[in-house]
Order: C-alpha cells, then sequence, then structure tokens
C-alpha cells in the first residue's frame, strides 16, 4: 500500500507543477521577451540573458501607447461608475422589494449581460457615429471618435453585470437590518443611502473591479467607434502597433507594452483575490 | 385583501398602513429601476431593434439614413434570367457564412469542453488540503487577468513560425520534423486559436467549479471512506452529482461568450477562413466590405441562432441560476 501511495503523491506534485508552469510560463516569457535588446529578441532563450530598457523606452515615447493608456483609464472609470450609480438602486429594488415582473425583469438582465455584443453593433454604430445617422439627426449630439461613444456602449455589458451582481449580494443580507429602518419611517431612498450603501462596501468594490477589467479589455467596441490613433483604448493600440515598415512585427515594443498594461491589473487581481472570485461566482453559480 | 374586506366595512388600521407601505415601496421599486432600464433600453433593445431593421434594408456604410426596405433578399433571393436559369442569393445559401457558423460551433463546443474537463481538475487539485495551495490558486488566476489582446499577441509570439519558442521546444523534443506556421496554416490554425482560449479560460471554469465543490458537504466523503467506496467511484458517484448545477452554470456562460469570440481570432488568425467565425463575418461585412445591411443580416441570424442554443441548452439541462437553493 505504501508504494502507490508515495506514486500518487509524486502524480499530485507533478500535476500541480504542470498547472502553475502552464499558468505563468507565457507572461514570464513575455517580460523575458520584453527586456531583450531588440537585436536579441530573434533568439529564443528560456532564462533573462539581458536586461535592456529599450523596448520600454520605445513604446512610451513613439507612437500614442501612453494616450491609450490614459483613454482606457477615463472610459473604464466613467462607465464603471456610471454603472454602479444606475446599478446600485436597481439592485435593491431587485433584491429587496417584491413585486409583479421581477422575475422576468432579473431574466432579462442576465439576458443582456451575455448578449453577443455584435448583434448590436450596428445599430450602435448608428447612434455614435457622425455623418446623417440617427444619433446626429434626431439627438443632435456626435459622439463619434469621443470616449463618450464607448462609455455609452460599454454599459451595455457593465450595467447588468453589475444590477446581477449586487442583487446577489443585496438578497443575502438579513431582513432585520432593513426592518428597523422601515419601522422608523425611513424612505426608500434613505434606506438605500443609509441602511445598504455603508454595507455594501466590499461588494462594491468587487463588483466595480470586475466591471474595470471587463472595460479595460474590451475589443470589439474600441475598435469600430474609434478612428484615431490618439483615439484608441490599450487593447486597440496593442493589436495596431506597427513596425516601421508593414512586414515588420516589433515584437519587442508589443511585449513591453504588455507587460506595461498587465502587470498592474495581475497586481490588482492578486491583492483581491478572495473579493474577485465570491465576485465571480456570485455572478455565476449563486446567480 | 378579500378576506380583510369581507370581515369588516373599515380594515383595521395596522393592515391599511401596511398595504401602503408595500405599496409605496413596489412604486419607488420601479422609480429606482427606470433608469436602468431605460439605459438598457437605449445600448441593447433600441440597437438590437435598428440591426434587426437594417437586415431588410439595402444601407450602406456611408449613408444610412438613405436606407430603404427591400424585404427579405437579403436573407434569401431568387432571380430568373432571361435564359430561364434560377440564381438563388442571400444569406441562407451563402456557404462562406454557414462556413462561419460551422467555425464558430466547432470552436465553441470543443473549446468548452476541454476548459470543463481541465477546469475541472485545477478545481480537484485546488479544492485539495496541501501546502502553497494559496501559492498556486493565485498563480492559476493569472491567464484569467491578462486582457485577451494581450494574451493573444503573447501567444502569437510564442506560437511564432520562425522565431517562436513553441517550435523550437518541439523541434527540440522531436515532436516536429520542421518548423510549423501555427496560426497562418490552415491545418493549425483552429488548434492555436483553441489552444489559447482554452488556457485563458480555464481559470474562470476552475474558479466556478471550485465555488461548486466547497458547497460539498465534508461528512459525506468520511461515510463513503468508511463504507470503503473507491476515490473514483467516490468522484463520479458523489463528487460529480452534487457539483453539476454548478459546472451546467459555468457552461453555459462559457458557452455563450464563445459563441461571440471575435478578439482573439481577429488579433491571434487574422483573414483565415479555417477560424472566421460568426462575429468577425458580420463585422468585416459591416465595416471593411461595405455590406452594411448584409453584415446586419448576419448579426441578427447570429443572434438567433445563439438565442436558441441557450434555450436548448436550458431546457434540456435544466440549468437553474438560483444554484438548487
Amino acid at each position: 500500500m505504501a508504494v502507490p501511495k508515495i506514486i500518487w503523491r509524486i502524480g499530485f506534485w507533478l500535476l500541480v507543477a504542470f498547472i502553475v508552469f502552464m499558468s505563468v510560463f507565457p507572461f514570464y516569457y513575455a517580460i523575458v521577451t520584453s527586456f531583450k535588446k531588440p537585436s536579441e529578441i530573434f533568439q529564443v532563450s528560456y532564462w533573462p540573458t539581458s536586461f535592456s530598457l529599450e523596448n520600454y523606452k520605445s513604446v512610451l515615447t513613439s507612437g500614442d501607447f501612453l494616450r491609450n493608456i490614459w483613454n482606457s483609464i477615463v472610459v473604464a472609470v466613467s462607465v464603471v461608475a456610471l454603472a454602479m450609480l444606475m446599478g446600485i438602486t436597481a439592485a435593491y429594488a431587485l433584491a429587496r422589494v417584491r413585486f409583479r415582473g421581477r422575475g422576468a425583469l432579473l431574466l432579462i438582465i442576465l439576458g443582456v449581460s451575455m448578449f453577443p455584443q455584435v448583434a448590436v453593433l450596428s445599430g450602435l454604430f448608428e447612434l455614435v457615429s457622425g455623418v446623417n445617422n440617427f444619433g446626429t439627426r434626431i439627438l443632435g449630439i456626435n459622439l463619434s471618435n469621443t470616449h463618450w461613444a464607448l462609455v455609452f456602449s460599454y454599459t451595455i455589458f457593465t450595467l447588468p453585470f453589475t444590477v446581477w451582481v449586487l442583487t446577489t449580494f443585496m438578497r443575502d443580507l438579513p431582513m432585520e437590518i432593513e426592518e428597523a429602518a422601515i419601522v422608523d419611517g425611513a424612505t426608500p431612498w434613505q434606506i438605500v443611502s443609509k441602511v445598504f450603501l455603508p454595507l455594501m462596501w466590499p461588494a462594491l468594490v468587487t463588483t466595480g473591479l470586475l466591471a474595470f477589467i471587463a472595460a479595460w479589455n474590451e475589443f470589439l467596441f474600441a475598435l469600430t467607434f474609434t478612428s484615431s490613433a490618439s483615439m484608441r483604448t490599450v487593447p486597440v493600440g496593442i493589436a495596431l502597433l506597427s513596425g516601421s515598415t508593414q512586414y515588420e512585427v516589433p515584437w519587442g515594443n508589443i511585449m513591453a507594452a504588455s507587460v506595461i498594461v498587465t502587470l498592474p491589473i495581475i497586481l490588482l487581481v492578486l491583492a483581491f483575490q478572495r473579493k474577485i472570485v465570491s465576485g465571480l461566482t456570485a455572478g455565476g453559480v449563486k446567480g | 385583501m378579500t378576506a380583510e374586506t369581507s370581515f369588516s366595512q373599515a380594515p383595521p388600521p395596522e393592515a391599511t398602513r401596511r398595504s401602503r407601505l408595500t405599496a409605496q415601496r413596489i412604486r419607488s421599486a420601479w422609480i429606482f429601476l427606470t433608469p436602468m432600464m431605460l439605459a438598457l433600453a437605449l445600448v441593447a433593445g433600441w440597437p438590437l431593434f435598428r440591426n434587426i431593421y437594417f437586415s431588410f434594408t439595402d444601407a450602406s456604410l456611408t449613408n444610412l439614413g438613405a436606407a430603404q426596405w427591400i424585404g427579405f433578399d437579403n436573407y434569401y433571393s431568387k432571380i430568373t434570367l432571361p435564359s430561364g436559369r434560377e440564381i438563388t442569393s442571400g444569406l441562407l445559401v451563402d456557404p462562406e457564412w454557414w462556413r462561419a457558423v460551422g467555425n464558430t460551433l466547432r470552436f465553441a463546443f470543443l473549446s468548452v469542453g476541454f476548459e470543463t474537463v481541465f477546469g475541472l481538475i485545477v478545481a480537484l487539485v485546488l479544492n485539495a488540503e496541501f501546502k502553497g495551495r494559496a501559492l498556486v490558486r493565485a498563480a492559476v488566476l493569472v491567464p484569467w487577468a491578462i486582457p485577451t489582446i494581450v494574451s493573444a499577441k503573447i501567444w502569437a509570439w510564442m506560437l511564432n513560425d520562425q522565431f517562436g519558442v513553441i517550435n523550437d521546444v518541439f523541434l527540440k523534443l522531436g515532436l516536429i520534423s520542421e518548423k510549423v506556421a501555427w496560426t497562418a496554416s490552415p491545418d493549425t490554425a483552429m488548434t492555436a486559436v483553441l489552444i489559447v482560449d482554452i488556457w485563458k479560460t480555464t481559470p474562470f471554469m476552475a474558479l466556478l467549479i471550485l465555488a461548486g465543490l466547497q458547497m460539498v458537504p465534508k461528512d459525506i466523503y468520511e461515510a463513503a471512506k468508511i463504507d470503503g467506496v473507491h476515490p473514483v467511484k467516490q468522484f463520479f458517484k458523489i463528487t460529480l452529482p452534487l457539483i453539476w448545477p454548478a459546472v451546467m452554470v459555468a457552461v453555459i456562460f462559457r458557452l455563450l461568450d464563445a459563441l461571440r469570440i471575435f478578439d482573439l481570432i481577429y488579433v491571434l488568425t487574422p483573414n483565415n477562413a479555417q477560424t472566421r467565425t460568426m462575429s468577425v463575418a458580420v463585422r468585416e461585412n459591416l465595416f471593411d466590405f461595405d455590406n452594411f445591411a448584409y453584415g446586419s443580416a448576419q448579426a441578427t441570424m447570429l443572434f438567433f441562432i445563439i438565442a436558441l442554443i441557450t434555450i436548448l441548452y436550458i431546457t434540456l439541462g435544466r440549468v437553474r441560476f438560483d444554484g438548487g437553493k
């Protein structure tokens, strides 16, 4: 019996090692590549061979990369703030009040959050782009190639997600905390802002972080609704990063840019690990 | 309410107070919901409606306002030439579109299938108690945290035909005899996309399944151990049935995500017929080929195909989003 047990243990640790290796190797390799001298890039090496900041310098000083980071931050922060503002009152109504049509409404919200975004691409384009389109003709506003076009379109996935996760969090809070406020004659708005808001901070941080990451990573809308390089967000900027000639892919720059935009997200995710996992499962399993 | 009114003419003051309170709560609930519903109608409902409308017109990218109604022509039309020959055109008889549908379905089922198996394995590992579990869990989160475009680029670099690390390793191990153009070659493009997608999304699957695993009471296993049930049998007879609802929900979330895939394919294998999915085809027609109306028709069809798959999955799989509570 002793021998199989040892084999089990070895097998288990090999499996653990394999999982860890597979998870971190690609990012490790990107870091190694990003610190190479441009002349060494095309030699495969598994360990750091040199430490050169040339790729970083080149990606940060040439082109619009810094500007792209700024665009991403502005868009993601605005869309998360907007979704939170609308989400918390909506979540209170859905989680704490019984009314007819609540189930159907929840189903619609879940449906929109899992929506194939490409199915609204043409309609959204009509709303946010210029020349003789609905947005400009009827509403008199032209959002094309602005941050607002992205904030507007990102609402389609951040808002339903925020509402859904906050609803599951709010539903789990005990009835008693609200009852006392009702007996004291508090209005529903007071209940939300004075009773629930202070209790909801952990949930708000989780939801906000997940919505922020989703907005930070978005590609389809950002690619479609921005037309100038200076308005691009980070994912589009990286995807369209090109070298001095059409046939030369600047891998060193791309890897440096990748490391710059990914490192903060990875650190954020690791710092808020537990919260993120609870938010993901609230959105997924407990729903 | 009816019971109260039949009792006496004037209901007790306590009851009216409560029903007034309920009415007030319901009223403010709707007020609270209004901004969200308006926003969703504006960013989801209206654009979807317009998309469906465009699919019945001849709209072009440069002049959407001048779109004319042409009925079902984008979907199917038949013209009889003077010579008597019939020519059919439209989405329903477009082989390229059906190829994109096939690509999407193949990609979605393969990637979600592998992710479920790998996610299950990773979740079981993370559920075991061992030294350094927190570190392993942190490592597993890394692929999930990397933006899709960034992971597409990192893998494109690793899979590079000339300078990629994957070819280097495989050559050294003798798995391949010459360098493979993973992302460009028709034979391997889909495999490359699948590898990157599975790598990127297995953590999500693992975390959702892990949450299900952690809700399984520990004493069940102790009872099974006393009865001498083999660990493998324990897994299939106890663990799997108990976590099945969690797995089903995780699968539908991933399936819907996979069916609409765009970014990874657009960046990793551009202009490749072997990996062109529905979403990629729609965007190409809308904005690159100036077939705005035709692209809208494709998008409409994509919407209904995904809706159909979802409804089938939820009814056949009896998915419960409340986790069986």
